[in-house]
């Protein structure tokens, strides 16, 4: 057993939704733990219910049955130790406040004195390389931009696990590969835990440190994979390295098989 | 291929910053000098009592209304304006708020609120007038009563249309309901209020101009059908343009306002339009 | 249990609390007069609106009177919509044009038109005629505004299309320009349907001309509260009923074309 504590753990999470069609099972059984620290990627097909996982960690959603814990303590809400990064940066960010009113606006809330407040915010929008853009509104910003005005958001509120719903999905290439880097670092110098949802398969092999991997509906946890590549890494090295295209096709074939949903689903203990 | 829209041959040469505000001002004052020279020649020629020449619009103009009429009948005319439209504004804003964010009472309201939307504004007038007379309070109470549905039923779509994104941002951050609806759901609805406050303007205006021209003694509306009655025609005209003036002023003040609240809702249509 | 029903159940359920909310209001205003709140000669009990409201629907002479004031509605109406479409095809296509009027536009557009109705007593007396004037002097705005914008929407690739094609102008009128200001020119006309209606009867009110707007005057300057009230809930309901009908119209022509339209935000 690592030494490093549990920090999140869900057990048995299954979630039903009522649709047109009927009954939707968006998860099936879901159970993992998550140590303090880490940075655990989620891959699956699409449409496998990643962002009902997501929204039901978070305690946007209530699951129909299972249980989420928090530090050992049950989630039934929104709570300040966790933040979540959206998909859609436009509709996250507030058009009306400039970036650094959008940094702020969370913290207002918490007890924290006007300086404290600002240090955060100013540390926060240093981190994601954007001081110099403090005082612009989000659209006047570039879409990388903008998502890592999200992330400075996330940051500044210090929750406890960073929460990101594929956020680099609506981002060019280019950029992606510079966010991806970016929240290396972020988890490298503040060694917030991470939960980092994404459709794509290199980029949750080239950041996590654990891969779990999602069946289609109903879900479950098909493969929980350490990834055991250096800590350092970077996006020509890494990338080149013989583990990482191992790692890779591994991931690449469960997810096929995720899709044909040829693999067999554990012994349901509902 | 490419196809050609445009001329064939060199392209003029660009024109001088000189030229341009030149042409600008031609443009902007051209139409509504020539339509002036035009009524002023034409009103010299014809016989029609009813069609005095600018010239003497402009000398009754500066007769009538600079001087004691600004005081006795045009200023408060605009304070009741001004204080209809305030009232219009604040309750509309503040109710619309309070029905747009409840469903049950939005759709408990929802059909008298479309009954009263329907009803043309003008027509509360004799209502006024029968419950509380000819006084200032009743138009005062006439211009809010007309003006601020445009008000409240923006507000309650603008409110109830919140983004869903930007609403669960808000509810993963744990952002209280003050702050929520103070920088999430008044500002999201901002755009949609200031189309509704627009439009309560001119109604606003209708209704002043009627309620004084026809029920009461005293007001620029008054003034107007008063110089109409006794054929004072001139003066009459003078009323009209002052009246369209008035009419300018507000939607330019309107304008101004607009641009300065909602300068981020243009500044992002105009990035997404590019 | 299946969806269908939490969606029927939405329904009914907005339907329920709509009628209540209804049920309400009427029971209220019933009280206020009855407690003595408001006295029941400015305030009638609504039973005595509604039976006067039945009584006036069985009267030959009110349904006369409403169709006075549908005619000048439609009158006006048309002539304010047809002048529009004209003017304001020309001076849509046509870019230096659209400059040249901007001014005036913009400074004739918000006078109200109420503001007019002492010009038009005096130059056609009490009639229907000066009732005419102040409804297509308002009315034309409304349209005229909406078609500018239609016309110059016409999507540049489209007209360039055109052009290379070798269209005719009437050829471009009619399969491109035209299709494009369809939309805007009905929201324009809804708009101005309901501005018509609201001119039509205050003309009515004020120049006297025969019709539901006249009938309002009378009653209050005859102290009958109860017509008044009466007239107004008739007023209410051709407003509704104007606006049905032309959100439905509205909304068939713009089934297929996505579009924004300009009635927003300007």
């Amino acid at each position: 057993m690592p030494d490093r504590s549990t920090l999140l753990r869900v057990e048995h999470l299954r979630k039903v939704y009522e649709s047109a069609a009927g009954e939707v099972e968006a998860i099936g059984d879901i159970s993992f733990t998550m140590s303090a620290g880490e940075l655990v990627c989620i891959v699956g097909p699409s449409g496998c219910g990643k962002t009902t996982l997501l929204k039901c960690l978070a305690g946007l959603l209530r699951p129909t049955s299972g249980l989420v814990e928090m530090d050992g303590s049950p989630v039934t809400g929104p709570n300040p130790t966790m933040a979540v990064v959206f998909q859609e940066y436009g509709r996250s960010l507030y058009p009306w406040l400039t970036v650094r009113a959008n940094v702020e606006l969370p913290l207002r809330h918490k007890k924290l004195s006007r300086a404290e407040r600002d240090t955060l915010v100013a540390d926060a929008i240093e981190a994601v390389g954007l001081p110099h853009a403090a005082r612009s509104h989000p659209w006047e910003l570039s879409g990388g931009m903008q998502q890592r005005v999200a992330i400075a958001r996330a940051i500044a509120y210090q929750p406890e696990v960073l929460i990101m719903d594929e956020p680099f999905a609506a981002v060019d290439a280019q950029t992606r590969a510079d966010l991806e880097d970016l929240v290396r670092e972020l988890h490298g110098t503040r060694k917030i835990s991470t939960v980092f949802v994404t459709h794509d398969i290199d980029e949750s092999v080239y950041l996590g440190e654990r891969v779990l991997m999602l069946s289609s509906s109903p879900t479950w946890v098909q493969e929980d994979l350490p990834i055991d590549l250096p800590p350092e890494r970077d996006q020509l090295t890494t990338r080149a390295l013989p583990r990482f295209t191992e790692l890779r096709t591994h991931v690449y074939d469960q997810i096929q098989r995720a899709k044909r949903g040829s693999a067999a689903a554990p012994q349901s203990a509902h | 291929m490419t196809t050609h829209t445009g001329r064939i041959g060199p392209a003029p040469r660009p024109r001088g910053a000189g030229v341009r505000i030149a042409s600008g001002f031609t443009f902007a004052l051209g139409l509504p000098f020539l339509c002036v020279v035009a009524w002023g020649i034409w009103s010299t020629r014809s016989t029609n009592q009813f069609f005095p020449g600018p010239v003497t619009i402009f000398e009754a103009f500066v007769d009538t209304w600079a001087g004691r009429a600004i005081v006795d009948d045009v200023l408060p005319s605009l304070s009741r304006l001004a204080f209809g439209l305030v009232a219009s504004i604040v309750v509309g804003v503040a109710a619309g708020t309070v029905i747009g964010l409840a469903r049950w009472l939005r759709e408990l309201l929802e059909p008298l609120l479309e009954f009263f939307r329907a009803i043309p504004p003008p027509v509360l007038i004799p209502v006024g007038m029968l419950l509380l007379g000819p006084t200032d309070t009743m138009k005062v109470v006439v211009i809010v009563s007309g003006a601020i549905w445009p008000v409240l039923l923006n507000t309650i779509e603008g409110v109830r249309a919140t983004d869903s994104v930007m609403t669960e941002t808000a509810n993963s951050f744990q952002i209280t309901r003050w702050e929520r609806l103070w920088f999430l759901v008044l500002p999201a609805a901002s755009p949609r209020i200031m189309t509704g406050v627009r439009q309560g303007l001119s109604v606003a205006l209708i209704l002043m101009v009627i309620s004084e021209m026809f029920f009461s003694s005293s007001g620029l509306g008054y003034r107007i059908a008063y110089f109409q009655r006794n054929y004072l025609v001139a003066e009459m005209w003078s009323g009209i343009l002052l009246l369209g003036l008035i009419g300018v002023l507000l939607a330019v003040v309107f304008g101004f306002v607009e641009r300065r609240v909602l300068r981020w809702y243009h500044g992002m249509r105009e990035v997404t339009r590019a | 249990m299946s969806v269908l029903s939490t969606r029927r159940l939405r329904f009914l359920r907005k339907l329920l609390l709509g009628i209540a909310g209804l049920v309400a209001f009427l029971v209220a205003w019933q009280l206020t007069p009855t407690l003595g709140v408001v006295n029941s000669q400015y305030l009638p009990y609504v039973t005595d609106v509604f039976t006067r409201l039945f009584e006036e629907f069985r009267d030959v002479a009110f349904w006369r009177r409403l169709g006075l004031t549908m005619t000048s509605w439609a009158i006006g109406l048309t002539v304010a919509t047809l002048a529009a479409l004209v003017l304001g095809t020309i001076v849509g296509l046509v870019p230096w044009l659209r400059r040249a009027t901007h001014t005036m536009v913009e400074f004739l557009r918000p006078i109200p038109s109420v503001a007019l109705i002492p010009l038009a007593v005096l130059l056609y007396g009490l009639q229907m005629r000066a009732a005419l004037v102040i409804i297509v002097y308002a009315s034309f705005w409304q349209v005229f505004v909406q078609v500018i914008y239609g016309v110059a929407d016409v999507d540049t690739v489209a007209r360039d299309t055109a052009r290379s094609f070798g269209l005719t102008r009437r050829e471009r009128l009619s399969y491109l320009v035209l299709p494009t200001a369809l939309p805007y020119l009905m929201t324009g006309l809804r708009l101005a349907a309901a501005v018509a209606l609201i001119l039509a009867i205050t003309a009515e009110m004020v120049i006297g001309n025969p019709g539901l707007g006249r009938m309002i005057e009378l009653s209050r300057s005859a102290g009958d509260a109860t017509g008044v009230y009466a007239f107004v809930v008739v007023t209410g309901l051709l407003g509704l009923a104007v606006n049905i009908v032309f959100r439905f119209v509205e909304r068939r022509t713009l089934g297929w074309h996505q579009s924004v339209r300009g009635e927003e935000i300007r």
